[in-house]
């Protein structure tokens, strides 16, 4: 396989706690595995390093809390990762310290998304998260101040009890905070996860009534100047971002179906049409670094078919025309016709886009536009 | 035998007033089934019939009583089958009507007992069931001396299921009943009163000779129908089949007739033997045509051959079942069938899913049509989509409904009778507790949920019988309905002006409920002919799309996608619109229509 993968992932797992509503790979605790941890992480890039173009475009580390990793492990492993143009790390606000964002400002990283979530501290509890809005507002003072210029914040919308007013506060709230990038993402009520147990029901009987939050987070970051360039990411527009193209360029590598590597427990890779990812436990990853080898790994691998199927479902998440090049067997030709009438896609030259409607319904136009 | 020794009688009850343990009874005491060989309800050979205390099938069973031949001719218990009951009555000189000693004469045994009557039947009336508690044979026996204007003393009370009595029931069936009096000389004449088919040697049929003798070998034919055959076999059961050499004048009896479709064959009709030929058939004769049609679907379309093979074996047992293949866009392929009527349709619909393990969706009745079209001729159509949507005149088939009640529930009674477009006819009180009221009503109103009415509303008090009174004129309309601008060829209906209303709203509701939110509004409408009676309107949804979706969650989501991609195929398009096969369902379904 040929070394062509320019995006790197890194996962680091380690939580204060666990919330309620999360389904990723975290393990709470364990503080005297983060050395251990970072050597397992640096064993698996040695024998990766071949999947890796000599030029990366972004590396991202994500958790977990990257940012709870015992200071010295991050830094030790940040280091060591090849440069990047985009260096991400994700971060809980209350674990911005002014030395943090020091530390991760040294280090090239250049970008730091804040899991804000909600400024609305009942709220906050109802998510078990333990920042309140203050450590959010300090924390990205912090991270200007280390000179760390693009800072995006996690908000969640549709939180049981969250009302429409309440989500305008938090939108409010974080426009007034003028970062650089917002992700605003619907509560997922994710199988099996302790949240879904407590309150999936009430997920459930809300929903309908939740259309027009999504609607409401569009409308409101738009007109404050920002592009909703992904169905739940925006970013402030190049003429407020002192021409800066402020997207997130390793999430765009997925939506673009571009080859990545992941490294750690529960990591995903992708490359050309081989996909796999690294079992879940992290005694198991520690282990198999401790015997020289890879970790366990589920291996898929991606028909064409497949891969043209990803390339729709993620290019319609973003506000560029998606190139039919190439996907012509996997497109609905009549669906497609059907679709642009109903003004919910531009078919023009090849390239399909969708419009602001036909992206709130992005799933169901997906499904019907797959042949 | 000398016909002077025979006697040939039917019994008439109402479902569960004892006619078959009656008929245990008396195959029993002649020593005609030995206990050993005793099975309860000998004569119900189909398992439905025995599960649903019903028969549906006549037979004939021979027995022998101090030197006499009876002939017991079974007759089918429902109103479905009045033209069959009536053949079966007139294969006979007399009969036993039985009534139950604590429920007293129902509208089923009245129907029957009349039929008999205009029959010239000798009637042998019989109190049943003595032996319970809560008996009242005086009660009983007055009121059906009452209906068959003889004396309450004559009256036979007896318990079926002890035993009691039923020694006297047999020698009133040789004292009381006429012997036959055809011409044995004559050219030979028998009336089928039933048949049934058989795997190996193909039709029988059941026959009662009039005139002259019948001899295995002979060619035969049936006269209405003209089909010829040579007679294999000739017997009698008993209850087995006893093969003999001849059937005479005046007995009852079977013929082997080797013919591989029941359809050549028709009850009523009347055999002959081609070497001496009678020229007049037997009187009686009708072509019973289906009334009550509907559509039988496969739940899984695949079952598509087994249902077609299915109703193929029925229809070899079943002359009065009609089917053809049919193909609705709602729900797929399947076919439209008639039946005589409710019951039948409901035994059909339970040998397929009993014996045959079909999985069936039976769309809500409708009842047979007459249409002059502008200048036209006159056209019979079974599916509302054929209603064409202007026409001359239409007609729909009306019957003539008997409803016997406790005179306190004489209002519901006529109050939904007169909500289903009923004319009242006649009231007439049986006793002082109960009456006998008769209403002309159109077919259609009585074959969705008429019953379950009349019973709920009189709890369960009421019984209830039909004749079919023939075809009228009807002030009727074709309502459809539209889902996205796009008719939906099996929700049309054919209805009442003054009800098309109501029904196409409550239609276009209930489809709004079922169909689910889509990226474009749905229009479903309910029209008459250009006009729009009824709208809903789906509202489009607003959001679909799922949250977020990055490196790690691409195979999940992907597969979630795959999912509701397979889910679409399984949707019907109607008008660009993708219905769930269970929102046709929801509306079309017999029993969820029924409990409406």
């Amino acid at each position: 396989m040929p070394a062509v993968a320019r995006h790197l992932y890194v996962h680091l797992p380690f939580c204060a706690s666990r919330c309620g509503y999360c389904d990723f790979v975290t393990v709470v605790g364990h503080a005297d595995l983060h050395g251990a941890y970072v050597d397992a992480l640096l064993g698996e890039l040695e024998l990766e390093r071949r999947l890796l173009a000599p030029d990366l475009e972004s590396i991202y580390l994500g958790g977990g809390t990257p940012t709870l990793t015992a200071p010295d492990e991050l830094e030790r492993l940040l280091a060591a990762l090849p440069p990047a143009r985009e260096v991400t790390v994700e971060a809980n606000p209350e674990t911005v310290t002014p030395e943090l964002a020091a530390l991760l400002s040294r280090n090239r990283v250049n970008r730091v998304s804040i899991g804000a979530q909600t400024f609305n501290t009942a709220l906050l509890d109802v998510l078990d998260r333990r920042a309140r809005p203050e450590d959010v507002r300090r924390a990205l003072h912090h991270l200007r101040d280390a000179g760390i210029g693009n800072r995006s914040l996690d908000l969640i919308y549709g939180i049981p009890g969250q009302t429409a007013a309440d989500l305008a506060r938090d939108l409010d709230e974080a426009l007034a905070l003028e970062p650089e990038h917002i992700s605003a993402y619907e509560l997922e009520a994710k199988p099996g996860t302790r949240f879904t147990h407590a309150h999936g029901t009430e997920l459930a009987l809300q929903a309908d009534g939740l259309e027009s939050y999504i609607e409401l987070v569009v409308e409101r970051l738009t007109a404050a100047g920002y592009r909703w360039y992904e169905t739940a990411n925006f970013c402030r527009r190049p003429d407020r971002a002192g021409g800066r193209d402020l997207r997130a360029r390793h999430n765009l590598g997925y939506w673009l179906g571009h080859d990545y590597l992941g490294l750690g427990v529960g990591a995903v890779s992708t490359i050309q049409n081989r996909r796999w990812r690294n079992a879940p436990s992290l005694r198991r990853y520690l282990a198999a670094h401790a015997r020289g080898e890879r970790p366990d790994r589920g291996l898929e691998t991606l028909s064409a078919v497949e891969r043209s199927t990803e390339r729709v479902m993620l290019g319609l998440r973003l506000d560029e025309p998606l190139s039919l090049t190439g996907l012509r067997d996997v497109v609905d030709r009549a669906a497609l016709e059907r679709l642009a009438e109903g003004g919910l896609a531009v078919h023009r030259e090849g390239s399909l886009t969708l419009t602001p409607r036909g992206r709130l319904l992005g799933g169901g136009v997906t499904a019907r536009l797959l042949a | 035998m000398d016909q002077s020794h025979i006697r040939n009688f039917s019994i008439i009850a109402h479902i569960d007033h004892g006619k078959s343990t009656l008929a245990d009874r008396i195959l029993q005491l002649t020593d005609t089934v030995s206990a050993r060989e005793m099975r309860d309800q000998m004569l119900d050979s189909m398992e439905l019939e025995r599960e649903r205390g019903i028969t549906i099938k006549a037979q004939a069973v021979r027995v022998h009583w101090k030197g006499h031949e009876l002939n017991l001719i079974d007759t089918p218990g429902h109103v479905d089958f009045t033209y069959e009951v009536s053949r079966s009555l007139q294969a006979c000189e007399g009969a036993l009507l039985v009534v139950d000693a604590a429920q007293g004469i129902e509208a089923q045994t009245l129907a029957n007992a009349y039929l008999a009557i205009e029959n010239n039947l000798e009637i042998v009336p019989v109190v049943n069931k003595i032996d319970l508690p809560q008996a009242d044979p005086d009660g009983a026996a007055a009121e059906v001396a009452d209906l068959i204007g003889d004396d309450p003393g004559n009256v036979l009370r007896i318990s079926a299921k002890t035993g009691q009595g039923v020694d006297a029931v047999l020698d009133a069936i040789v004292e009381r009943i006429p012997a036959p009096a055809g011409a044995p000389d004559a050219p030979p004449r028998a009336l089928i009163f039933d048949s049934s088919y058989d795997q190996y040697r193909g039709v029988v049929a059941f026959v009662r000779v009039v005139d002259g003798v019948f001899r295995p070998r002979e060619h035969l034919r049936a006269m209405a129908l003209g089909t010829r055959f040579e007679a294999q076999e000739i017997g009698f059961m008993s209850p087995a089949m006893r093969p003999v050499q001849e059937l005479q004048a005046g007995e009852v009896g079977y013929v082997i007739t080797g013919l591989k479709d029941v359809s050549e064959l028709r009850v009523g009709d009347t055999l002959t033997a081609e070497k001496r030929a009678a020229t007049t058939p037997l009187p009686g004769y009708k072509d019973v045509k289906p009334m009550v049609f509907a559509g039988l679907f496969p739940t899984d379309s695949d079952d598509y051959p087994e249902l077609r093979d299915a109703l193929e074996k029925l229809k070899l047992n079943d002359a009065a079942l009609f089917y053809e293949p049919e193909t609705s866009q709602a729900l797929g392929f399947g076919f439209r069938c008639g039946f005589l009527g409710l019951l039948h349709m409901e035994i059909v619909r339970e040998r397929l899913e009993r014996e045959f393990d079909l999985d069936l969706l039976v769309t809500a009745p409708n009842v047979a049509y007459r249409v002059k079209p502008l200048n036209g001729e006159w056209v019979e159509v079974h599916t509302p989509a054929d209603l064409p949507d202007s026409f001359d005149e239409v007609e729909e088939p009306y019957i003539k409904a008997s409803i016997i009640v406790p005179k306190e529930f004489v209002g519901q009674v006529m109050e939904l009778c007169n909500d289903r477009r009923g004319r009242f006819d006649h009231l007439e009180y049986l006793s002082e507790q109960r009456v006998h009221l008769t209403y002309e009503l159109p077919l259609a109103e009585i074959v969705l949920d008429y019953y379950d009415q009349l019973k709920s509303r009189t709890r369960g008090y009421a019984s209830f019988d039909y004749d079919l009174a023939g075809f009228r004129p009807g002030n009727l309309a074709r309502v459809d309905i539209l889902v996205g601008g796009e008719p939906v060829d099996a929700l049309s209906l054919i209805l009442h002006r003054d009800f098309a209303y109501e029904r196409g709203k409550a239609l276009v509701e209930k489809l709004r409920e079922e169909i689910p939110r889509q990226m474009f509004d749905v229009a479903i409408q309910a029209t008459v002919g250009a006009r729009i009676i009824a709208r809903e309107t789906v509202k489009a949804r607003r959001k679909d799309v799922l949250a977020k979706c990055y490196g790690g969650d691409i195979t999940r989501k992907r597969k979630l996608l795959e999912k509701q991609k397979a889910g679409k195929k399984r949707m019907k398009q109607v008008g660009g619109v993708e219905v769930p096969q269970e929102a046709f369902l929801a509306v079309l379904n017999l029993n969820d229509v029924a409990k409406r």
